[in-house]
Parts: C-alpha cells; structure tokens; sequence
C-alpha cells in the first residue's frame, strides 16, 4: 500500500481523504481482514478506545455479526488516567467512560481507535488495559494511519488508509454514528 | 472547559456549580475505576502529598490516603499529637517545613475555621480542606450529594432535611452550600439549642420536631453528636436526646414513603440513629464511604492535573 501524499497548498484549507461510499469499501476490507486472521472468533474480544475510537468500534463490531453470525465481545476503553502528559497541559485531561464487562486474560484483544498519530495513545491504552487481565494478543486497528509523526516505537497491523501528514494538520473524522450527515474524513490545516 | 474555578478545595462556598458537575463526572469515571480488579492508575505518579491533620480523623484520612494511593501518588501522613506542634510551632512554620521537602499538595483538617483559607495566602501548594472546626468539609458535602445523585438520579427538586447538632457541624455548612448550587430543597431539624440563631438566613427550612422533617423530605441526612465540641450541655441527657431527635426503624416504617438515610459517621448508634435504621435498606451509609474515595480521588486529580 503506497502512502498517499496530503500536503495541502496554502489556498486549500480541508481535503477530503474519504467519502462515504470509500470509506464502506474499507470497513468491509477491515472486518475481512480480521475474519482471515482470527478464524471463528472464539477468543477474540473488540474494544474500542474513548472518545472516537468506540464509534468505528461499532461498526465493526456489528458488521462482524453479521458476516459471522457470531457475538464477539465488545468493550470500550478510556486511557485518560493513564496518559504520559499529565500535569504538563493547562487543563487535566477530561475523562470517558470506560465499559469492559469481560476479562480480557488469554484472550486476543483488537484494539480499535480512529487515527493513529504520535501512538502516545496506544501505549496509554496499553497500559489501562493490563488492569483488565493479561491478553494472549493485542491487535491494533486505525482507520487512518498518519505516517511518520510516530513519536514511540507503536505501529497498526490493520490499516484503512496511510497517509502522509504534517503535525500542523489535523484528521477530522465525521461518522455517520457521532450525528453527522454523512461519513467524511477529511485533512485539515490546523490555522 | 474541564477545569476548576479554583486552585484549592477549601470549601463548597467558593466553588461553583459547574466545578460541582466537573467533580461528579470525574468521580463517576474513578468509581468505576476501583471497582476494577486492578483499582489503581498511575495519574499522580509524580505527585507528593501531605496529609496535615491537627485534629482527629479515621473515616476522612483513610479515604484520602486510600485514593492518593489509587493515584499512585507519593503520600506523607502527619499528625498534631506527635510534632513538633506540641512544643510551640506555628501553622505556617510547621507547613512551609513540609514544603521545603518538595511536597506538591496539602491536605489539612484543622480545629480553628478559616486555617486553611489562612495557609492558602501564603503558599504555593494546592490546598484541599478535609475540615476546618465547624466551618466546612467540602470533600463530605461532595460525597453527600454525590450519593444522593446515584441513588435519586438527580439532586434538583429533592426535599433533603439535615438532622441532629447543625450548630457544630461543618457537614451541615457544607451541605447546604452544596445542596443549593445543586438546586435542592433543604431543611434543619434540631433542638433549637443546636441549630445555629440565623440559620433561617441561608435560605434554608427550619423544624423542630423530626417526624415531620421526615414526612416532608425525600433524604434524610443524619448527623452525629459531636459531644467533644460541646463545654456546656446543649440538651438534658443523650437519652432525652434520642427519645426526641433518634431515628428508628419504626419511625421510618410509620412514614407513607420510602426515604434515604445517609450518615456522615461515626454512629453514634441508639442515639442519633438506631441500629436497625442505620442498618436497614433506607440506608447508604456504606455507599457514601464508597464513594467518598471515588469522589476525593476526582478532587485530587482534577487540582493536581494543570502546570
């Protein structure tokens, strides 16, 4: 898979990186991308990371019920109190609800967020997630991968789309799901 | 924004009602938290307290301790009875001491009402008052209504009367400050000898005869005798006081509704509240406990959680 290149000229303030139609193509690849690898799904559990990571969650979660006919178990993770940049922002970061109903101990887990950027976040969820059990395996899945602003040693191993960004940009991913009109993910220049 | 208003906790009075929601929506998070197998996150890691008390304390100093910990933050416990207090050191001396060794927040319960309002004019650290005389306690008026709120769903509307000694209590105060800017109703019983002559001033209720504080409110909040600040007798015996002011289970059964009891501790059992009222399924009692560590660790980490 070639990174697509992103940079906006200056005129341009917003970029579309996904459209609806685009974006059905990918979750289905993802969820078969899953299916190769984790057979009938008999230790598998899903847990989508607070604030946006739940939302494609979701959608994975029910798009995999349907084409397996199967309830994989399907949690939602807040990794605010574990972050690394506490007490180094202005205002302490807000928390989420965290929902993990099941023990993820032997189990193979697939961590599911939107955007993966710096992988601060992950490793974050990493650490909350141990409080849950020890998984056999943890899987990362993010819809797009912003290459080469990784400031820790973190990569996906299922990927809708990689894209080449500044850290002057932002990925704003509008779902269906969170109330918007339609899904869009768009690129954006920060000023 | 999801920060507080203040950079200390020194009493409900200061802060307002969106610091309140901010509280209850961190500690709602952090109940779940120490409902985990693993209760602990390492949010404070690099942060030293100190646990200042001059006056006793068992219920508020473990619960502050227990979520400091469930923080991961560095704790220092000090008491008045065994420093250097006793052979004369001042408030001030005996607190910029502790921050000489790099402590990053205090948390003071003291006996004279405006201590920590003193002590937050002139340091740095952030202050969290675990009670100051018969002034305030704002972490329990937190814990109060937060308690309230998970059992009644909301705070706004509900009729709450605070029971027994308001004139010593620094729950009371706190209470009704808090239960206000959360829109509730509010109402005193007491003997009159315990109820403060201007409490009709805040705005709240006031009764004497506590069957019908009962009948009118949907949360009864009980408080304790709190004989060790009493020099002069306020009422005849503690069992005249019980025969008029003590709730039990047969008076709750006699009302046409259910109602809440809640208790700040320590019971004073078969005086204030009989046993089998305090034990019954009116009772939240152990919920506040709960939720006393879920609500001071949401304190901490929001006054802790800036530059």
């Amino acid at each position: 898979m070639r990174a697509e290149s992103l940079y906006l000229d200056r005129a341009m303030q917003k970029k579309l990186i996904f459209d609806s139609a685009h974006l059905d193509i990918t979750i289905s690849r993802l969820c078969q991308q899953l299916i190769e690898n984790h057979n009938d799904f008999s230790d598998t559990v899903i847990i989508g990371m607070q604030p946006r990571g739940i939302f494609l969650a979701e959608i994975i979660h029910q798009k995999l019920k349907k084409d397996t006919k199967r309830e994989i178990p399907l949690g939602y993770l807040d990794a605010t109190f574990h972050r690394d940049d506490f007490r180094r922002r202005e205002i302490p970061a807000k928390a989420n609800e965290t929902r993990v109903s099941f023990t993820i101990e032997a189990k193979k887990v697939v961590l599911v967020d939107d955007v993966l950027f710096t992988g601060r976040s992950i490793r974050a969820a990493m650490d909350a997630m141990i409080a849950f059990g020890r998984p056999a395996t943890v899987e990362l899945l993010v819809l797009i991968d912003r290459k080469r602003n990784r400031e820790l040693p973190i990569a996906a191993d299922y990927v809708g789309k990689e894209v080449n960004t500044l850290a002057s940009q932002r990925v704003l991913v509008e779902l269906e799901a969170q109330g918007y009109k339609q899904n869009k993910i768009w690129l954006i220049n920060k000023d | 924004m999801s920060k507080l208003s203040q950079k200390h906790l020194l009493g409900i009075k200061d802060i307002t009602l969106e610091d309140i929601e901010l509280i209850f929506e961190t500690a709602d998070n952090f109940k779940e938290v120490i409902n985990r197998p693993i209760k602990k996150v390492p949010s404070l890691r690099d942060v030293t307290i100190a646990n200042v008390f001059f006056e006793n304390s068992t219920r508020t100093r473990l619960s502050f301790e227990l979520a400091q910990k469930r923080l991961s933050a560095d704790v220092i416990n000090f008491s008045a009875s065994n420093s250097s207090v006793k052979k004369g050191e001042t408030l001030l001396d005996t607190v910029n001491n502790i921050l000489a060794m790099k402590v990053d927040m205090i948390v003071m319960r003291h006996a004279s009402p405006g201590a920590p309002h003193y002590l937050s004019k002139h340091i740095k650290a952030n202050i969290i008052n675990a009670g100051d005389g018969t002034h305030e306690h704002p972490t329990q008026a937190l814990l109060d209504t937060f308690s309230i709120r998970e059992k009644l769903g909301e705070i706004a509307g509900k009729k709450v009367a605070i029971i027994g000694d308001i004139l010593h209590s620094r729950v009371a105060l706190s209470n009704i400050f808090a239960l206000q800017k959360l829109g509730a109703k509010i109402m005193v019983c007491g003997p009159p000898t315990l109820l403060p002559k201007f409490i009709g001033h805040l705005g709240v209720e006031v009764e004497f005869d506590v069957r019908k504080a009962l009948q009118w409110c949907d949360v009864a909040n009980v408080l304790r005798i709190q004989l060790e600040r009493q020099q002069i007798k306020y009422f005849p015996s503690l069992r005249e006081y019980s025969l008029y002011y003590g709730i039990t289970k047969k008076l709750l059964d006699s009302l046409k509704k259910q109602i809440v009891i809640m208790h700040p501790g320590p019971i004073n059992r078969g005086v204030e509240l009989s046993s089998d009222a305090a034990d019954s399924q009116h009772s939240i009692i152990l919920d506040q406990v709960e939720n006393g560590v879920a609500v001071r660790m949401a304190v901490l980490y929001l006054l802790a959680g800036t530059k």
